[in-house]
Order: C-alpha cells, then sequence, then structure tokens
C-alpha cells in the first residue's frame, strides 16, 4: 500500500473535525420563523378578551386596511417590555389587533390598565390555536397582515424601539 | 470575612430580603392561568385512537421548550398541541395529515420523523455511501483469496 492511502482516514478525520469546529462557532438561529408569511390568513374567530375591546375574525382583515396582529399575554414578561413601541406604533398610525392567549378577561384588563392599550380589538386564543394555524411559536410575536388579509412579515419576540420603523415600513409595503 | 462579617445585621437583612423576594417573585411565572386544554393531559375514550395520539405526539416537537417531543413536556403550549391532536384523531383525520398540517406552519422543526428534503438528503445518502465503501474495503481484503 503506497504512503500517502495511511493519511487518508486521518485527513478524513480532520475534515470532519474542521467542519463540526465551523457549525459550533456558527450563532444558532434560536427563531421558528413561520411558513405563513406570504400566505392568507387561516380562517378564524375569537371571542374578546376583555370587554371594551371587540373581539376579532379573520374576515375583518380584507378591508383594505393593512394591521399588527400582535400575539401576547398578560403572563409574558417581554410583552410588559414591547408596550411602550406598541404604544409608539399606535401614535404613528398603526392599526393593532392583538390575540390574548391562555388568557383571563380580568388579567387582559388589569395588564391593559397598567401597561397601556394599543387595540382596536383583541381577541382571546384559549387553546393556543389561532397560534398554530398561523405558525407563531411563542408570546410576543407580531405578524403585518395586508389589506387582503395576507400575511407579510412576522417579528419574533418582543418589539424594540429600533424594530418600531422596520415594522412602519413593512406596513407602508403592505399599503397602509 | 471574618465569622463576626458573615453574621453581621446588615448581611442578615440582606439575605432575608433575598428570601422575600425569591416568594414574591414565583407568581411571575404563572402562566397557568387558564386550566389546561380539555383534552392535554386527558386520554381519548377510544384507546386504539388514543395509541395512534400518543404514537404521533411522540414524534411532534414542543415549540417552546428545549428538543423535548409534546407528550414529553409540561409547557402549556405542548399541552394545547397535545389537545389538537387529540381532538383531531378523535375527528377521524390521518396523524400524517396533521403532522403535514403542522410541517405546513412551522416546517420540519416540529416533526422528530425526518423527511427526504433539499436540506436533509444527506441523511439518507452518507450511510449508504459508507457501506458501499466499506463493502468494497472487505471485498478488496478478503474476496480476493476465495
Amino acid at each position: 500500500m503506497s504512503g500517502w492511502r495511511l493519511w487518508v482516514p486521518l485527513m478524513l478525520f480532520a475534515g470532519f473535525i474542521g467542519v463540526a469546529g465551523y457549525q459550533l462557532s456558527q450563532p444558532k438561529n434560536e427563531f421558528i420563523e413561520s411558513r405563513m408569511v406570504g400566505r392568507e390568513l387561516p380562517y378564524f374567530a375569537l371571542r374578546p378578551a376583555t370587554t371594551d375591546r371587540p373581539g376579532i375574525a379573520s374576515a375583518q382583515f380584507s378591508d383594505g386596511q393593512p394591521r399588527l396582529l400582535n400575539i401576547w399575554a398578560s403572563w409574558c414578561v417581554p410583552c410588559v417590555a414591547e408596550a411602550p413601541y406598541l404604544e409608539q406604533l399606535k401614535e404613528q398610525g398603526a392599526a393593532i389587533v392583538g390575540v390574548a392567549i391562555r388568557d383571563r378577561p380580568e388579567d387582559v384588563a388589569r395588564f391593559l390598565e397598567r401597561h397601556g392599550n394599543p387595540y382596536t380589538a383583541i381577541g382571546s386564543d384559549d387553546l393556543s390555536e389561532v397560534q398554530f394555524a398561523i405558525g407563531s411559536s411563542g408570546v410576543p410575536e407580531t405578524f403585518v397582515i395586508d389589506g387582503q388579509g395576507r400575511i407579510t412579515h412576522q417579528h419574533i419576540g418582543d418589539i424594540r424601539e429600533s424594530d418600531v420603523p422596520v415594522l412602519l415600513e413593512k406596513l407602508r409595503e403592505a399599503g397602509a | 470575612m471574618t465569622a463576626r462579617g458573615l453574621f453581621s445585621t446588615a448581611s442578615l437583612r440582606r439575605s432575608l430580603m433575598a428570601l422575600l423576594i425569591l416568594c414574591l417573585g414565583a407568581p411571575l411565572l404563572a402562566q397557568q392561568s387558564l386550566p389546561p386544554a380539555p383534552y392535554a393531559n386527558r386520554q381519548l375514550d377510544d384507546p386504539a385512537q388514543e395509541a395512534v395520539a400518543q404514537e404521533l405526539m411522540a414524534s411532534l416537537r414542543c415549540l417552546e421548550c428545549q428538543s423535548q417531543a409534546i407528550n414529553d413536556s409540561n409547557s402549556p403550549m405542548a399541552g394545547d398541541m397535545r389537545h389538537q391532536v387529540r381532538i383531531r384523531i378523535a375527528a377521524g383525520e390521518d396523524p400524517e395529515a396533521i403532522r403535514a398540517w403542522l410541517m405546513d406552519r412551522y416546517g420540519d422543526y416540529v416533526s422528530y420523523t425526518p423527511q427526504v428534503s433539499a436540506t436533509t438528503w444527506p441523511l439518507f445518502v452518507v450511510p449508504l455511501l459508507l457501506l458501499l465503501v466499506a463493502g468494497a474495503i472487505f471485498w478488496r481484503r478478503f474476496g480476493k483469496r476465495a
């Protein structure tokens, strides 16, 4: 057997170490992106999550006005952090509807009283059904829905200050 | 630190304060203010259907936990997913159709049963190649003598 062939297994092993080392050094993407972006909002109808705002139904999203669909919950800590930025978005003209996940009306009311209410409507999703239907994997998440009821963008995690202009731009692209 | 320093009133007060904060902090994590979904922890009445549901739940991945199957997780969202699986099985839906519905939303992430796709084909091809190579080596070493 010629000399160079002896080295082949070692080279393969070194190659494997190289690939594994490179992959380990890459930042891991923790986000599970929804495959529903670019598609029609699935059918749903949710009862109101609180007494002073109506519930929501998927049919309402085809009235020509783009909206933000904010998936949140009163028990969700990052939702507190994003509340002021939702307020900013509302002040700058964004129409925001909420879906409250696994929540009680009194908890929702207390949260809104404490942290502000930027929503025009809030539906209550007790079994996370709408969450599954639109491919959302946690709270908070925010979807941009265009005037024809199509999902055009998904923001995963709480909205930070730097996300406000991005979401406004996505709303503009969706025809606001 | 001296023994006196360790038991000084200031440090004692600080530890008591920390303990108090720990006790008061717990309700913040009260994700379970709603009872679990009806079929999150309740088996289907038909044992055959429940078996089908169990098999599917063991191969669906929880979306908000660290790599657990939904039948193995206490998270409320996993409970809601179990409810979805059970009511759909009870309604006569095919388990693979339920998996496909979820993969249509969450991609490969949600399923523990790998499918051949543009990114996963090496998983299936590489073992075959290795077998072929190993077979060729064995044949060269031992096959010729026969």
